[in-house]
């Protein structure tokens, strides 16, 4: 063992190489992000003021609210990398709807959690 | 005496949050690949990091004080799997399955010896201590010094150090106990 001693942090460094995250991942986080802050805007705009007075409609609109707040105008860049790939993407829409579809269901209740414990707090 | 901030305008802090998630992608989805050890928690894993972080990316960086975020970036990760293993009560549910994520060309017989004993080395992460296991993953998949992890661990930069020789010293005990013998 002690002859491999200097060695052994190379060794590790190798076996701990970086991982490349998958290509479908880096689009489903920008995806994601995006979502997020297009809903917001989406579900502030739909949403009229007299809506918020039934308890009942509080969680979208806050949610919309929390996630509007803290993201504010969405990633810009993100965004612009995206579109950019679009044509290469046509022919796996459905696909990539479907992923875009799961990241949103999961993003937003993700964040109807937080909302509801802001309102719970409040 | 009380101090003011003044918010930064959000297309600049979108542009700055951009900026961090193409410099960490590759470090959190490392980080959360041997964390959880298969590449469907990973994924998850590192997708719920940056939109957490994305929510607290404000506040985060008024407190930095121009520090690094890679350490906060890693903190929420490894917050996360914490709550993954809890939620799920079980240690990861598979072994890594990809032992040679070797890039550089070897010969053959390096490589069946190398494979041999960089599996040794991954199975023995897997069976180290949890923090100890983390740090060696910092240290090695991604690269950060003893005050990063230090800080994405909540130590001191001492124990940090000290966390790291023992995990090192440890895994060098496991190896060699799985070694053949010759």
């Amino acid at each position: 063992m002690n002859e491999a001693l200097p060695n052994f942090e190379l060794l590790l460094r190798e076996a701990l190489a970086p991982v490349e995250p998958p290509a479908d991942l880096v689009e489903r986080v920008e995806s994601a992000l995006q979502a997020i802050t297009e809903m917001a805007a989406d579900e502030l705009e739909a949403w009229e003021l007299s809506a918020m007075r039934d308890p009942r409609n509080w969680v979208r609109p806050a949610a919309a609210l929390v996630l509007g707040g803290t993201a504010g105008t969405a990633l810009v860049l993100l965004r612009a990398r995206r579109r950019s790939r679009v044509t290469r993407q046509r022919n796996a829409a459905a696909a990539g709807a479907a992923s875009l579809e799961r990241s949103a269901e999961r993003a937003l209740r993700d964040f109807a959690q937080q909302a509801r414990k802001l309102i719970d707090r409040s | 005496m009380s101090q003011t901030h003044t918010a930064k305008p959000k297309d600049q802090l979108d542009a700055e949050f951009s900026e961090l998630y193409r410099a960490h992608l590759r470090d959190v989805y490392s980080y959360a690949y041997y964390r959880v050890g298969d590449h469907h928690d990973a994924e998850d894993l590192t997708e719920q990091t940056f939109l957490q972080a994305y929510r607290h990316f404000e506040r985060a960086q008024r407190e930095s004080h121009g520090r690094p975020l890679r350490p906060w970036l890693i903190r929420i990760a490894h917050n996360l799997a914490a709550n993954l293993y809890r939620d799920r009560s079980r240690k990861p549910a598979s072994p890594i399955d990809d032992t040679t994520p070797l890039s550089a060309p070897h010969t053959t017989e390096q490589l069946v010896e190398g494979r041999d004993e960089l599996a040794r080395i991954l199975d023995g992460v897997r069976r180290l201590p949890d923090d100890r296991r983390e740090a060696l993953i910092m240290r090695f998949a991604l690269g950060m010094d003893n005050r990063e992890i230090a800080r994405a661990l909540d130590r001191s930069d001492g124990a940090a150090k000290v966390l790291i020789h023992r995990a090192i010293k440890q895994l060098q005990e496991l190896v060699s106990e799985e070694a053949p013998k010759e």
